[in-house]
């Protein structure tokens, strides 16, 4: 992504607050005072993007204070994955300066650069490639060179910098130091879009396990959490949801907490119901209290026949991501024809805590403490909701409890905002647990087909896969607050729905959403950005009304495809007898998924033969192992995993044993980092694939506590799970927190089929689905 | 509203709060303690844990005046960030954790259960660990660092 300029909403935010950005760096040491509105000039209408318009200012970005040491602003926020420490390491690695001596101020956006929402994978290839604050740290350790080189008088390359001292390579006692050239003021200068970053062969700090900033004070219980912000004066609220999906208010009998303890108001508006009182127990009491009358709500689509529901949908918003329009000949003239359908259940982030914020609005102006992901497009989304001008709401992001997506961060925020606008004082919202899990936006449903044609030698002709996934709101982004609950219930309707079919042909590549499998060529036009080498293939996708708010949860649609398109492969090599690792490599293209097959399969000492093995049994344990890979988002880090499973056929309880990730995301910036993600998203895998799935009757969500939503228990069968991480120093960066978790259901499922001949087509694997298998 | 005594890492607080306050509120809320926290409210998912008497509980699940005249700790009360208790140390260089939300449930579980049973083999560890979420899965290096801490513990 290359730099551009404000949009009108950094704009606005810094006109508004570049006051409290001055004083802040006053205090912290550094004297800004760079800031002229004509470096703006001519940036209107550009809206607030996926990954924001960053900022082309190096001033925006980093700070040498009078001490030498370093300030440095980000607009990519620690969620939890390690972001805020490679940040961290990033700068010092630029600079040249000890990672002890950078202070990173991250999402403000008062004070740091617009870079939109922080997802998607997509803040290692934002932040630490040739733009942004890679770019910024490059810059401004150039420029800081050419100061030096006038000061000591000596040609830039013959120079050397080290712990923010330049010197003479030849003469050490010739130097300079930061703080001396420059300490305290400001560069002045635009981000140098030639400056070359450091090579990852001369790294040291990055390409290091740095421990994580954050952990000792969360291992101690002084970690401030957006939970914990307390703010002088703060009320505390609790909403009332609706008791069924689509139930509108008929009356709130405001007497019935008349007299409750320390209430203090009672807001609604439109559907939107709370209670605002002194403490949040007494909130929460009063918010069971109050007398709402509702009206019954809508008829629900039936859990057991919904993904015929999906599939018979008319109304539906059809696309093609490819279509060589060979698909149907070819299957006509193929040796054999394979088909199935796999079926993916609506999932939720689940986040352990459930979600908080708190917000102070008064005299027409907001100050959010937000665990948002949106922080910058909040700004937009508040103004809505709050009937206000964006340039008078602040967002600033404190951290929650892991979020994995879009949980209850942003609807919680427009809680606390809509509330304290009505009190005129700050109020703190904290979700309780089912108001979190009934309300959030899922991760999605899907039903999938899949026809393929292989010719006489066993090679694969033709791919065709066919989806449907339901959608309902999602990221508000800026502009659409009724895309979450909240929003919703106030009064905002969520994004439309746009029905469209048939589905027009591609124009353009692109496997955002995995829906394009990786053995295919990936063609359109003349462009082939696939990673197989299959030509004959179509992708025809449907997204279709949700009853349920749905939104990005951890590989969005990209794990929903892959378990889809890696159970496939896995059958077909299964059913011409051939290895299910060297099938998949006969018919790959790509050198580096190539090489993370490869590179898994040889550390989990994968033994060559196909699937099923030899001398099954239909009782007792059986143990197999699977394979499955994925480029994530078609350009955004590679991914392949071996599972071994133990499956106990008398009561169809699955175990997984042993995970095997080979992952390439290109420089790795912090291999231990890397590794706890990639632990992580592959046992978040396991949990997915084994145990989650979101329930409902007729009428509402029936999962709306632990036990009614279960995921994989500290306690539970944890397999032993090994990393191997192909380093690729010359490539670009690539995004890691998701490639892991896109891989495991469907190499478990496969396992499964090679310990038992079963195969699994619906997630999750419950043993129910196993025995009836 | 009542006037209630409690005594939380080492220090005496009076508090005037509605008895029936379950003792998380009144620890996040009146005590700004940031140790403990609501994740579900519901007893189900560990994360509000602190020890009282010596027993692991769950405070969301604990009406603060049933905690009146017992000795209560939080994760704060263990040890400092220059000074943590081993079981935060072995958490700390275990890198055990990812949004570290949870690990509050994880750690204070995990020490009542080895403070009592310093013996305490793996599948013990696996049941008392069996009511305790953790929504990163950062299972494998808490499960390490739990480890870790027993043996010094056992040593």
């Amino acid at each position: 992504m290359k730099p551009r300029d404000f949009s009108p909403d950094a704009f606005a935010a810094l006109e508004a607050t570049v006051m409290s950005r001055r004083s802040f760096l006053t205090t912290s040491g550094a004297l800004i005072v760079g800031f002229n509105t004509q470096q703006r000039a001519g940036t209107q209408g550009v809206a607030p993007g996926f990954n924001g318009p960053g900022n082309n200012r190096l001033d925006a970005w980093i700070a040498i204070n009078a001490d030498g040491s370093v300030t440095a602003y980000t607009g990519k926020c620690e969620l939890g994955h390690g972001l805020f420490t490679a940040q961290t390491q990033l700068v010092a690695e630029e600079l040249c300066v000890p990672f002890n001596r950078v202070k990173l101020i991250q999402c403000d956006t008062s004070m740091t650069p617009d870079q939109g929402t922080t997802s998607g994978a997509q803040s290692h290839p934002t932040n630490f490639n040739e733009a942004n604050l890679a770019l910024a740290g490059a810059t401004a350790r150039e420029a800081l060179l050419q100061q030096a080189s006038v000061r000591l008088d000596a040609p830039v390359d013959q120079l050397s910098v080290k712990d923010g001292v330049v010197s003479l390579k030849s003469d050490a006692s010739r130097k300079v130091t930061y703080a001396e050239l420059i300490g305290g003021k400001t560069f002045g200068i635009a981000l140098n879009r030639t400056a070359k970053r450091r090579h990852p062969r001369e790294w040291t700090v990055l390409g290091k396990p740095v421990p994580r900033i954050e952990i000792p004070a969360m291992a101690t219980g002084t970690f401030e959490y957006v939970h914990n912000v307390r703010v002088p004066g703060m009320l505390h609220g609790q909403v009332v949801r609706p008791p069924v999906v689509g139930a509108t208010v008929v009356n709130v009998d405001e007497s019935s907490v008349q007299g409750s303890p320390g209430v203090v108001k009672v807001v609604i508006k439109k559907n939107f119901v709370a209670v605002v009182a002194e403490k949040p127990w007494q909130a929460l009491q009063a918010a069971n209290k109050l007398k709402v009358t509702w009206t019954p709500g809508t008829t629900l689509p039936p859990q057991a026949t919904f993904h015929d529901w999906l599939r018979n949908n008319k109304s539906t918003r059809d696309a093609f991501t490819v279509n060589s329009k060979d698909v149907d000949s070819r299957i006509g003239s193929a040796a054999k024809v394979f088909k199935a359908t796999y079926l993916y259940p609506y999932q939720m982030h689940g986040s352990i805590g459930s979600s908080c914020a708190v917000a102070d609005v008064q005299s027409g102006k907001a100050t959010l403490w937000s665990a948002t992901q949106a922080v910058y497009p909040m700004k937009n989304a508040v103004a809505s909701v709050l009937g206000i001008p964006a340039e008078n709401v602040r967002v600033m992001y404190r951290m929650g409890s892991g979020c994995y997506g879009i949980n209850g961060a942003d609807t919680v925020s427009y809680d606390a905002a809509i509330l304290s606008q009505a009190v005129g004082k700050p109020v703190r919202v904290q979700l309780t647990r089912k108001d979190e899990m009934a309300w959030e936006n899922y991760g999605v449903a899907f039903t999938i087909d899949q026809r393929a044609g292989v010719d006489a030698d066993g090679t694969i002709t033709t791919w065709d896969c066919e989806t449907w996934s339901p959608t309902l709101g999602g990221r508000p982004g800026g502009n659409n607050p009724g895309n979450v609950v909240t929003g919703f219930l106030a009064g905002f309707a969520p994004a439309p729905f746009a029905a469209r079919s048939p589905a027009p042909d591609p124009t353009s590549y692109g496997n955002g959403s995995n829906a394009v499998p990786s053995y295919v060529t990936g063609c359109v036009g003349n462009q082939c950005g696939g990673t197989g080498k299959i030509a004959s293939q179509r992708v025809l996708t449907h997204t279709v009304p949700s009853p349920f708010w749905t939104g990005p949860l951890r590989s969005p649609a990209r794990l929903q495809n892959t378990f889809a398109h890696e159970s496939f492969m896995d059958e077909i090599a299964a059913a011409i007898k051939q290895d299910p690792v060297a099938y998949r490599l006969k018919h790959l293209n790509d050198p580096r998924l190539i090489d993370v097959v490869k590179a898994a399969a040889k550390a989990a000492n994968w033994e060559t033969r196909p699937s099923p093995r030899q001398g099954l049994r239909r009782t007792g344990i059986e143990s197999g192992r699977g394979i499955s890979c994925v480029l994530y988002e078609g350009d955004n880090g590679y991914c392949s995993m071996v599972a071994e499973v133990d499956v106990n056929q008398d009561s169809g309880v699955i175990t997984v044993k042993r995970l095997v990730v080979a992952n390439d995301c290109g420089p790795v910036s912090n291999p231990d980092g890397l590794r706890n993600q990639l632990e992580g998203g592959a046992l978040h895998g396991v949990s997915r694939a084994l145990l989650e799935e979101v329930t409902w009757d007729s009428q509402k969500i029936t999962s709306f506590d632990w036990k009614t939503y279960r995921p994989l228990a500290l306690g539970a069968n944890v397999p032993k799970i090994e990393t191997v991480l192909v380093d690729r120093p010359d490539a670009e960066a690539m995004g890691a927190g998701e490639t892991a978790v896109t891989v495991v259901a469907a190499a478990i499922g496969n396992a499964v089929f090679d310990a038992t001949g079963i195969r699994l087509r619906q997630v999750p694997f419950t043993p129910e689905r196993f025995k009836a298998g | 509203m009542a006037v209630l005594n409690l005594k939380v890492n080492g220090r005496t607080h009076s508090v005037d709060v509605d008895s029936a306050t379950p003792l998380l509120y009144v620890l996040s809320d009146d005590l700004a303690l940031r140790g403990p926290k609501f994740g579900c409210g519901l007893g189900q998912c560990g994360s509000c844990t602190v020890i009282l008497g010596g027993q692991a509980v769950r405070s969301c699940q604990t009406p603060v005046s049933s905690a009146v005249g017992s000795e209560i700790t939080t994760l704060e009360g263990l040890g400092t960030i220059e000074k943590p208790h081993p079981i935060q140390k072995a958490f700390i260089d275990e890198q055990a954790m990812q949004c570290g939300f949870c690990v509050n449930g994880v750690i204070l579980t995990a020490k009542s259960l080895l403070d009592r049973n310093p013996k305490a083999s793996d599948a013990q560890i696996q049941q008392a660990m069996s009511g305790v979420l953790c929504r990163c899965h950062a299972h494998v290096r808490m499960l390490s660092a739990i480890r870790k801490y027993a043996q010094g513990v056992k040593a």
